[in-house]
């Protein structure tokens, strides 16, 4: 039998994981609907208003998800880690109390005119809007970022009677790791959603879509990745330089390294072994590792046999490290391939398109597997030397935190299904809407939502 | 008192603030969800009933994240008891927040057969959150003792607050609708608040009665003649609503939008009631909000954020209601 602690965290670990998966889309899309709002507004053209179109319908769909399990999550603290609040809360909550005020009500009052207010307001208000929401997620990731890089390296506070107290907002915003974890996170964003959209528009054109704006949409992501891709593994790298600094454990566990060595090997295939603290089967890159991290070629790393009882597992980092990573390579190869192709030749052959749709939630992938490899990299912390994970957890029954945990598992594993499939139904449905010419010759600017219109209200 | 004293009052006055705004706001468009008609022939109601609030519900939900936000930062110790009495009916409200936020949106992008059963869960959704938000308040009202009694009271308070978001939600709908919708919402407004009049009347005996303390204070002479305006003045407004809904819908349609605001004041009224039966406690008989308040540091800084911010969120959400002003119109994304 599982006991509260263990399921305090799955259910959070549940809660969390589902829920990034839609601001992950949303932060990068709100501002490539501003970029599509922006050049129908600048050029007049009417493919950049049916991009718009249908992709602001995902965009509704997707943050209404983000915003339902957002609030979940902001119960969750309470609920669950009442030591987390009770020990540092006068640290965390004025950082997620900015968050509401500056970026939640920003997003969810302008999301109303962007999504319904089109004919209502003129249109550069309305793109006004647009901009409104694309700049509260961005400012809603600022503020989650900052109090999660501040659970990672605490600055800017004192302890006094076992319990955190500002002296330094300023550094406490601003911690050692926040401006990398911040701009990795906001390109994995963009990743995500460039993936995401080129993958839809790829899954219109194969299903015999020959109008522009899927191609218009699939050009914009292709690009996008192409030029996000190369940089996020540049920061990527930066990244793991200052967790090497402050998390030297988190780096150990990473790549395997069991006992404190120069000249280590970058490993590519191993079993760690937490039992007798070894490898199995380990095939690497002679003293890469080392290269990599101190740029020597016969560099120091600390092993984990510096902290005993005091890091984290390493097989889930080890492993979830080279997923994001691989995922991150194919990413490179597939935008770069895509940008070739669509210099050489109008249309995108069947193969690549096919690949784009495979790729589609690869963003999701790559994403939760950086956030698994960061967050678990912190235990046995909850806050890094200061809090313990065991320490915060709440003293409700474990029979009600898996009650719980069924109710929400149920609730997100039918709505992760529901959303998928909404979407391909979505895509499938505005293949078959014609763009009717007008009479200036220029395509009219046609309803993507007629289809819908038929059967009433199109929320 | 010092600045430094005076904190707590500052906080716990923003965090009623924004849990009125939230009864008030969410309480429409849940309300909306209440009533919403389940028939197959029913659908274009739905559909106008649904675009009634279709650009609102988001920011709206977004003032229970800000109270309960308020709580986590200005009051922890309150929040962490409060959170942990209340664990399993917060997790359900939460399922129910879910189903009617996405059955929102998935109702009009999902396969058009499936669109009722979106629907369905819409309205299953909105009653689930109304009643475990009345549950929890009758919880809190009680100051978590356990016993029958105070499960008793929890169901009457789940009961009350659902029949008031009815009774709200319908009055959204008398002043955004038209002709044969606005006819069934002005009936529903009036039952709805025929209802939320019992109720309440039952809570204010029962409240009294179980908690000795707010009785003390309620009819504490010389302050009861002046404390009993606030029943007054909520009875009055129920009878008046109630004599207009009478002639309503009016022609021209003059004065459509004023039941709405005497729910409004109805809602002001009773939480007013609510706030001076327990303040200072912040978990009432067990924590007054200075035994509960986070650190003055903590406060003060987000106190500045709190000062600029507010009114600039008040000032663009007044401007969104102004660009959806007027009688309901499909929605559309163009």
């Amino acid at each position: 039998m599982l006991e509260t602690l263990m399921l305090s965290r799955i259910q959070f670990a549940a809660n969390i994981s589902f829920h990034i998966l839609f601001p992950t889309i949303t932060i990068a899309l709100g501002w490539i609907l501003v970029y599509f709002k922006f050049r129908f507004d600048s050029s007049g053209n009417p493919v950049w208003m049916r991009a718009y179109r249908f992709w602001v319908k995902v965009f509704a769909l997707t943050f209404a998800l983000g915003v339902v399990s957002g609030i979940t999550m902001s119960f969750q603290f309470g609920t669950n880690w009442p030591g987390f609040m009770e020990t540092v809360g006068n640290i965390a909550g004025p950082l997620l109390g900015y968050e509401v005020l500056t970026a939640f009500f920003l997003e969810a009052t302008f999301l109303g005119i962007m999504l319904f207010g089109i004919n209502r307001v003129p249109s550069r208000v309305h793109t006004f809007a647009a901009l409104m929401v694309a700049i509260g997620t961005t400012i809603s990731a600022f503020w989650i970022l900052a109090l999660n890089s501040w659970m990672h390296t605490p600055t800017g506070f004192e302890m006094r009677d076992g319990v955190a107290f500002p002296t330094d907002w300023w550094e406490i915003i601003f911690n050692p790791s926040f401006p990398y974890r911040l701009t990795h996170m906001l390109i994995a964003s963009g990743l995500t959603a460039a993936f995401f959209v080129a993958g839809l528009s790829a899954y219109r054109i194969l299903k015999g879509d020959t109008k522009q704006a899927p191609k218009v949409a699939l050009k914009t992501g292709l690009v996008l990745a192409a030029i996000l891709a190369p940089t996020q593994a540049f920061v990527g790298d930066l990244h793991g330089l200052n967790t090497l600094e402050y998390q030297p454990q988190k780096i150990a566990a990473i790549e395997g390294i069991w006992e404190t060595e120069k000249g280590a090997p970058l490993l590519l295939f191993a079993l760690p072994d937490r039992e007798n603290r070894e490898n199995h089967m380990a095939i690497g890159i002679p003293k890469l590792a080392s290269l990599i991290l101190t740029h020597d070629w016969n560099g120091e790393i600390k092993g984990l046999n510096e902290f005993v009882g005091n890091h984290p597992p390493v097989a889930p980092l080890f492993w979830g490290f080279r997923l994001m990573v691989g995922i991150g390579l194919l990413m490179i190869a597939t935008a770069w391939t895509g940008v070739y192709l669509m210099k050489r030749r109008d249309n995108l052959p069947r193969w690549y398109l096919r690949g784009l749709v495979v790729m589609t939630f690869s963003g999701w992938v790559a994403t939760l597997a950086g956030w698994y490899v960061t967050e678990i990299g912190r235990q046995p912390w909850l806050v890094n030397g200061v809090l313990k994970t065991a320490e915060a957890v709440t003293t409700v029954p474990a029979s009600h935190v898996g009650l719980s945990l069924a109710l929400y598992l149920t609730v997100y594993a039918v709505l992760l299904w529901a959303y998928i499939h909404t979407l391909k139904v979505m895509s499938r449905r505005s293949v078959e809407i014609e763009e009717i010419p007008s009479a200036g010759g220029e395509p009219k600017a046609q309803n993507d939502a007629i289809a819908l219109q038929t059967k009433g209200a199109n929320v | 008192m010092t600045f430094n004293e005076w904190l707590p009052v500052i906080f716990v006055g923003l965090m009623g603030f924004a849990v009125l705004v939230y009864a008030i706001l969410d309480g429409y468009d849940l309300g909306v969800g209440i009533l919403l008609p389940t028939a197959q022939a029913e659908e274009a109601n739905r559909d106008t009933m649904i675009a009634s609030i279709g650009p609102f519900w988001d920011a709206n939900e977004t003032w229970l994240v800000l109270a309960i936000g308020l709580l986590l930062i200005a009051f922890p110790a309150a929040h962490s008891i409060i959170l942990k009495e209340l664990y399993l009916p917060v997790a359900v409200m939460l399922v129910g927040l879910i189903m009617r936020g996405v059955a929102f949106d998935f109702r009009a992008k999902a396969a058009v057969d499936h669109k009722l059963a979106w629907d369905r869960i819409f309205k299953a959704g909105s009653i689930l959150t109304a009643l475990t938000q009345g549950y929890m308040l009758g919880k809190y009202v009680m100051g978590f003792t356990p016993g029958w009694a105070s499960e008793l009271f929890a169901v009457l308070s789940a009961l009350c607050v659902t029949a008031a978001y009815g009774f709200i939600g319908s009055a959204w709908l008398v002043m955004k609708t038209e002709t044969q919708l606005q006819k069934r919402a002005v009936n529903w407004t009036r039952l709805a608040g025929r209802i939320s009049f019992i109720g309440v009347i039952a809570v204010c005996i029962v409240n009294p009665l179980v908690n000795p303390g707010v009785f003390d204070r309620w009819f504490d002479f010389p302050l009861v003649m002046f404390v009993l305006l606030i029943p007054a003045l909520c009875f009055l407004a129920f009878l008046l609503n109630d004599m207009l809904l009478k002639r309503l819908p009016k022609a021209a349609d003059r004065h459509c939008w004023v039941p709405f605001a005497f729910v409004v004041a109805i809602f002001l009224l009773c939480f007013t009631g609510l706030g001076f039966s327990f303040f200072p406690d912040i978990v009432p008989g067990q924590m007054t909000i200075w035994e509960a308040a986070s650190a003055t540091e903590s406060l003060r800084f987000i106190l500045v954020g709190a000062v600029v911010v507010i009114p600039v969120i008040l000032a663009y959400t007044i401007f969104s209601y102004r660009v959806f002003q007027g009688k309901t119109t499909e929605l559309r994304y163009y």
